[in-house]
């Protein structure tokens, strides 16, 4: 079986050259010392990893973490109810399903816009309420740390209807309805049955939020205005404004093994569960 | 619950449609306030009167397609590769490559090609945001055509070649139209990741390669505009139609 081999060699090629090659470089650049142009330059050096330590650093680090953590409980909230009702309605299944992915289809810089064009001073929410008189001038909607929050939740929702859609849908029925044999309140049958039961699509859906959400760039630089400095912001000031190739660098390699360690953790946690 | 579950639903679709419905609806007001003047085109003449759109549009399309072609093949090729013979090693490198963050993706490409033109005096352009698309699109087309590929009995593949075909023929006349629905289905996704993007592009593109999603969002962090309502409510309808084709062309 020659032809295999052959097969998958574009994409060895593609991910070595474009995907390992990048992250070589940016762990090399981490050691080393800022350019007085940006740039890199020698010595080597361990300063970029003691500087993420400094207070403000770790600081936005934490809010990143934290905020990551609300919207994805947020999306929680919002998402499980919703798929427990796609699962349950006797038809249409599939259209419910389609009215969840579309929004993922269309642009997710439309949909974050979108926000930004309803929340602004002048947007329709300020409008609106300025109209029936509940107050007099426009409320600072955008630009803070409430608009970035409703950016992420609104823009990763989907991906965690999906994967509690499918663990509902694969639920065997006889257990809720056991449940309700012997006694249970439909409440109770739901808190104590189906959602501990739904925990893999759950532990999956917020892997999938969480992970962007926690190195997301565009939504607190649309919708926070710049105010609010996660660290997605904080590693595109680096390479951009603040031209601090290896300070970003060392940003950069402590994002990626957050998210590895997490990821690979979490999973391994899991099937550990189910073997 | 049954009855607080469906109003509940009602208000959860609403949430999801609704920011959407009305940024479409206010691109055709011909007041650039929020409020309801008349009908009006204006926004949408507008945009064909923008070098910046046309010229970003162009763009992306350009960027897309290429894109699109070349990761579909490519993924679709390492997809099958992988069925025949799994590589944990290849797999974990793509899986790692969709869950890193997209900013650090994009500043590590830029920290790549900055570092290889040191030598080779080229500058960033259109073909260095081909390429960062074609990396990050390659893992969602193998997953795409992985999960299909699943669903194929690898007995078809052997019964083919025990009745003379080729590994080749094999490939070419029974796993490959067997893998046609899933095949556009990863297209259509990498076309529309491609079309999408925003935050590795902009690290990666030249100054004369802007493509549409840097423009919209240049315009956008100047505030909002009815313009972007437009070109907005065109990007949506486009891929709404997209899909909504795609869908009919699968069920047949």
């Amino acid at each position: 079986m020659k032809l295999r081999s052959w097969f998958v060699l574009p994409t060895w090629i593609w991910m070595v050259g474009l995907f390992a090659a990048p992250f070589a470089i940016v762990f090399a650049y981490s050691f080393l010392t800022r350019g007085v142009y940006g740039g890199v330059e020698h010595p080597w050096t361990w300063e970029n990893y003691q500087r993420l330590f400094d207070t403000l650093y770790l600081t936005i680090l934490l809010r990143s973490f934290a905020m990551a953590l609300v919207a994805t409980l947020l999306c929680l909230f919002l998402a499980f109810p919703a798929a427990l009702f796609i699962s349950r309605s006797p038809k249409h299944k599939n259209l419910y399903l389609q009215l969840v992915m579309l929004p993922f289809w269309t642009s997710f810089l439309v949909r974050t816009y979108a926000w930004l064009f309803l929340l602004r001073d002048t947007g329709l929410v300020n409008t609106v309420l300025q109209k029936i008189g509940i107050i007099h001038s426009p409320l600072q909607l955008l630009y803070n740390d409430g608009a970035v929050l409703l950016g992420l939740v609104y823009g990763y929702l989907p991906f965690m209807v999906l994967p509690i859609y499918a663990t509902l849908e694969r639920l065997d029925p006889s257990l809720p309805e056991a449940a309700a044999d012997l006694g249970a309140r439909p409440w109770a049958t739901l808190l104590r049955v189906i959602v501990p039961l739904s925990r893999p699509g759950i532990i999956a859906g917020a892997i999938l939020v969480f992970i962007p959400c926690l190195g997301a760039y565009l939504t607190p630089d649309l919708l926070g205005g710049g105010r609010t400095v996660l660290v997605g912001n904080l590693v595109q000031t680096q390479f951009t404004t603040a031209r601090d190739w290896p300070f970003g660098s060392a940003v950069s390699m402590l994002l990626m093994l957050l998210v590895t360690v997490l990821v690979w953790g979490i999973l391994r946690r899991e099937s550990e569960q189910l073997t | 619950m049954r009855r607080w579950l469906g109003l509940y639903a009602v208000a959860f679709f609403a949430f999801l449609h609704l920011p959407l419905l009305t940024l479409s609806v206010f691109s055709f007001n011909s007041s650039r306030f929020t409020v309801w003047e008349h009908f009006s085109l204006d926004w949408y003449r507008a945009i064909f009167h923008d070098p910046e759109l046309i010229e970003g549009t162009w763009n992306s399309v350009i960027v897309a397609i290429a894109a699109t072609l070349i990761s579909t093949v490519v993924g679709t090729l390492c997809a099958y590769g992988l069925w025949k013979r799994g590589s944990r090693l290849l797999t974990g490198t793509l899986y790692l490559s969709l869950v890193t963050p997209e900013i650090v993706t994009g500043i590590a490409l830029l920290a790549l090609f900055q570092w290889m033109f040191r030598w080779l005096h080229w500058h960033l352009g259109l073909y260095t945001v081909i390429l960062a698309h074609v990396a990050f699109s390659i893992a969602y087309v193998v997953i795409v055509i992985s999960a299909r590929l699943r669903t194929i009995s690898p007995n078809l593949e052997e019964a083919a070649m025990d009745l003379g075909a080729s590994e080749w023929g094999a490939f070419f006349y029974v796993i490959l139209p067997a893998l046609g629905p899933g095949i556009i289905a990863a297209a259509l996704l990498a076309l529309t990741v491609s079309f999408d993007d925003y935050v590795i592009t902009s690290m990666v593109a030249g100054v004369d390669s802007q493509t549409l999603p840097m423009v919209i969002y240049a315009m956008a962090r100047r505030g909002a505009s009815p313009i972007i309502n437009a070109i907005s409510a065109l990007i949506t309808v486009f891929f709404g139609l997209l899909i909504v084709i795609s869908e009919r062309v699968r069920e047949t």
